[in-house]
């Protein structure tokens, strides 16, 4: 099994080849400003050192800020029409009422309130006005948009006015790209609708990013089926994904992560991730990120969906020290390490400076940091210690002493030692640790829904056949999947023995996935 | 006597009023950001200080009532908040002069701007708790033995209900709950019209202003790069309790209220302490070392140690960076009688109430 994992990261664009589980090449390479051409470089090379692996490639896995950047920087959204199905209710705080006043203009949106949508205990708010969804259907034609979210009140747990509000929609516009507020978010109407509608936004942004990786990949000579990797630590098909851009906002990290637990071979801990501007830790529940519970801010934006659960810090290998007030951070020098940074013949001091001198690494010439005065050494190393010691104990959710994996570029900035931790293991390749999660990452599939009418043991079963077939749909290989989260929950005010079930399988990528890349 | 709300004092009064919330009263994040759209189609709210209320001045008190969970998707509404009022006023065939809070702690606390904002009326500088309490007995009129009927209820369909008599404010509560979960658990109420006098005699007065406050000086700290808490201490005349982190939060949710207890490990100069704080809904007492230490209804607030945010009981979790504060409780909570309703007793605590502030 030969793979190709990149992760595109904001200071490096990180790429392995693999066979089976070995390493058989990596590379790492600055990040470019359009991104794509960093990754073809990094394809290129790859693939000109080992030319033999281009024809027995098995698939590319690519983790890619395409989408976050999109988000961040305003830039390259589609016009949206947004429909809220919620009416009398939610009436006067309507769709991106709190979106930072840029990202809205960007998207230009057309928002239509309607009504409808249920309660929280099943019942019909009021009944849903099918005249005004095709209505707003034939204004949105009009005006030549095709991407649209719908959210309903309470769809997370009755989906009913969603779907008929989808079927409408297409009847009315053939080529429309919807996406549906309860296939990606939780209760909470606003941030769900938020998610629902960055999602719209980035929907030709996602046909137009897995277009030109096809391109990249068979411009050297590359035919295997490519995916990308998803928050959740998995990846799915590139065409799939690519209708579910939100599922890639934090899919660097994640990749990490999973590196991690690969080289590792740990299941369950905690994740340091130390790149050039900033760390992230996580904790590994079973092999996989743990997901977070609270509000996520992209881009200015609050969101509450599928996304992991992670401590960001500005620590990386890059962060500039305050040589007066030893303020470390949160400034870096990023990418221009190699030039600013005492040890390269730059002038400013960064972290990595002092990690040289301290003797934990060999990086740039020692003896330009050789004059630096021992005592400070020290106590710059103990602020970047403590930084990190509180940064752990954050994500702990226990006061016991925990496993702490360091990986990424800027990994030496971790010590063995930390207070409340047991054990900081190392691993080969931690600086490719992010490439390597991708390339080794399996498919997933998740069904998180309302079942009723059904007993305990049809609903779950009933779940995890969707969630078999999600994943397959996202190119697993339907023999190897397996449930590795099953959680239910009986809900007891709604009736009908209601119970909210969420499954997640994950499988294999399929040696002969049903849509192949030619 | 009155004046314009400004729009630069809507964030202030969020902030000041998610501090006095004491862990309760719910996110003000909705209610501000229906204000803020008030304000931007050019409606504006006036502050009524209470001393410049007539004795025989009618006033609504208003809030919204329902579950949380129920609140993140039927989003708080002014329209609905101004229709209690009007039902009100229908009912009882007089005008209201002026809106109120019942609590000044949470997101209610925005409440009567929202229907001030709609029905052109001013707000009252007052409230009823000078905090936030989780039941309709804990109120300072409730304290002054006011009477607690009538009360109007509406949702967002053409329901309207006026509960025109109960029994005792317990009674209230339970019909109006009824009531309230039947509508799909969310409703916005005008609770019983008071007068000016009964204002002036029982609210918790300039509660208002107090919030805005609070709020200014934590923002003005923060962009100054100073101790926001120190700025709240100084600001209310509030003492640290403790400084620490959260290692263990337990929480249950029985008879629709929120309880539990979080545990926290002392950090820097309480090194080596632990102190525990439980709750219903609000914080309700804490214990260093096992001795109880604080006790309602002295306000006890947990604080990012270093945002200085105010932190929910249910938002806390484990890892974070606490400080314990507590702030002077309004006097009329502090007699017998508010003891009875708001002391350690009401929430099944067997301690004789004992204020930090106590000489």
């Amino acid at each position: 099994m030969k793979r190709i994992g990149i992760d595109v990261g904001g200071t490096n664009t990180d790429a392995v080849l693999i066979d089976s589980s070995t390493v058989i090449a990596s590379v790492k390479s600055p990040t470019t400003a359009d991104v794509m051409s960093g990754v073809v470089n990094s394809i290129e090379y790859l693939v000109k050192s080992h030319p033999e692996v281009v024809k027995g490639l098995d698939a590319v896995m690519i983790g890619t800020t395409h989408f976050t950047n999109a988000v961040v920087e305003r830039a390259r959204l589609d016009r949206v029409a947004a429909i809220r199905i919620a009416l009398p209710a939610s009436a006067s705080l309507p769709p991106m009422v709190d979106w930072p006043a840029d990202l809205r203009e960007a998207v230009n949106p057309m928002r239509f309130m309607v009504e409808g949508g249920h309660e929280y205990d099943g019942r019909p708010l009021v009944p849903l006005d099918r005249n005004a969804i095709r209505e707003a259907a034939m204004q949105i034609r009009d005006a030549g948009i095709t991407a649209i979210g719908i959210t309903a009140l309470f769809s997370p747990l009755t989906a009913e006015c969603e779907l008929e509000a989808a079927e409408i929609v297409t009847s009315v516009i053939q080529d429309a790209r919807i996406t549906l507020s309860h296939r990606l978010g939780r209760i909470g109407l606003l941030e769900r609708e938020n998610v629902t509608l960055l999602n719209a936004s980035l929907q030709s942004l996602g046909a137009r990013t897995v277009d030109a990786f096809r391109e990249a990949l068979a411009s050297v000579g590359i035919k295997a089926p490519f995916y990308i990797t998803q928050n959740d630590g998995t990846v799915a098909l590139a065409e799939v994904a690519a209708t579910n851009p939100v599922y890639s906002f934090a899919s660097g990290p994640t990749n990490s992560m999973r590196g991690a637990a690969f080289l590792s071979g740990r299941a369950n801990g905690l994740v340091i991730d130390v790149g050039g501007t900033t760390s992230d830790i996580g904790f590994l529940v079973n092999g996989f990120p743990r997901e977070a519970n609270n509000i996520v801010e992209v881009g200015g934006v609050r969101t509450l969906f599928r996304m992991p659960d992670l401590y960001p810090m500005a620590l990386g290998g890059g962060t500039i020290i305050d040589p007066v007030t030893g303020k470390i951070g949160p400034r870096s020098v990023g990418f221009r390490i190699t030039q600013e940074a005492l040890v390269f013949g730059g002038n400013t001091l960064t972290t990595t400076d002092i990690a040289v001198a301290a003797g934990l690494v060999e990086i740039g010439d020692p003896d330009r940091v050789r004059h630096l005065d021992s005592d400070m050494v020290a106590r710059h190393l103990a602020g970047i210690h403590a930084m990190i010691e509180d940064g752990i104990d954050r994500m702990k959710t226990s006061a016991e002493d925990a496993t702490v994996i360091a990986v990424g570029g800027g990994a030496f900035l971790v010590p063995d030692r930390l207070e409340g931790v047991s054990e900081v293991i190392r691993v080969p390749h931690a600086g490719v640790a992010n490439a390597l999660g991708a390339a080794m990452a399996q498919v997933s599939g998740e069904v998180d829904q309302v079942f009723s009418g059904l007993s305990r043991e049809a609903a779950l079963a009933e779940a995890e056949k969707i969630a078999a077939s999600r994943a397959a749909e996202a190119g697993a290989d339907p023999a190897t999947i397996n449930v590795v989260d099953t959680e239910d929950i009986p809900i007891a005010y709604l009736p009908g023995d209601a119970r909210r079930v969420r499954v997640r399988v994950v499988g294999a990528i399929g040696s002969e996935p049903s849509r192949r890349v030619e | 006597m009155i004046r314009e709300f400004g729009a630069d004092e809507i964030d202030p009064l969020a902030i000041g009023a998610w501090i006095l919330g004491t862990g309760g009263g719910g996110s003000p994040y909705l209610a501000q950001l229906n204000l803020k759209q008030l304000y931007a189609e050019g409606k504006t709210c006036k502050l009524i200080d209470p001393l410049a209320l007539e004795d025989d001045d009618y006033v609504a008190v208003v809030s919204k009532m329902g579950a949380p969970l129920v609140g993140q998707e039927r989003l708080v509404d002014p329209a609905h908040l101004a229709r209690a009022v009007l039902v009100m006023e229908d009912y009882i065939g007089k005008r209201f002069r002026a809106i109120m809070s019942v609590e000044i702690g949470g997101g209610n606390a925005i409440s009567p701007f929202l229907a001030g904002a709609v029905l052109d009326r001013p707000v009252v500088d007052a409230d009823a708790m000078g905090r936030a309490y989780p039941e309709a007995q804990m109120t300072s009129f409730a304290i002054g033995d006011l009477q607690m009927y009538p009360l109007s209820l509406v949702d967002c369909r053409d329901n309207e209900v006026v509960v025109t008599r109960a029994a005792s404010w317990k009674w209230m509560e339970r019909i109006s709950r009824r009531v309230c979960t039947e509508v799909g658990s969310t409703s916005a109420t005008c609770k019983a019209p008071r007068t000016g006098k009964e204002v002036k005699e029982w609210g918790v007065l300039h509660t208002v202003t107090k919030a805005t406050r609070l709020g200014e000086a934590v923002l003005k700290a923060r962009a100054a790069h100073e101790d926001p808490i120190a700025a709240v201490l100084a600001h209310e005349g509030g003492k640290v309790l403790f400084k620490g982190k959260v290692v263990d939060v337990d929480r249950r949710t029985t008879g629709g209220f929120l309880r539990g207890a979080a545990k926290l490990e002392g950090l820097d100069a309480d090194r080596g302490s632990r102190m525990e704080l439980a709750f219903q809904n609000e914080w309700a007492i804490g214990f260093r070392n096992g001795e109880p230490i604080v006790m309602t209804p002295d306000l006890i607030c947990v604080l990012d140690t270093v945002s200085g945010e105010a932190i929910g009981t249910e938002t806390l979790r484990y890892g974070q960076r606490v400080t314990v504060i507590a702030l002077p409780a309004p006097e009329v909570l502090l007699s017998p009688k508010g003891l009875e309703h708001v002391g350690p007793r009401a929430f099944g605590y067997d301690l004789d109430f004992k204020s930090v502030f106590a000489a």
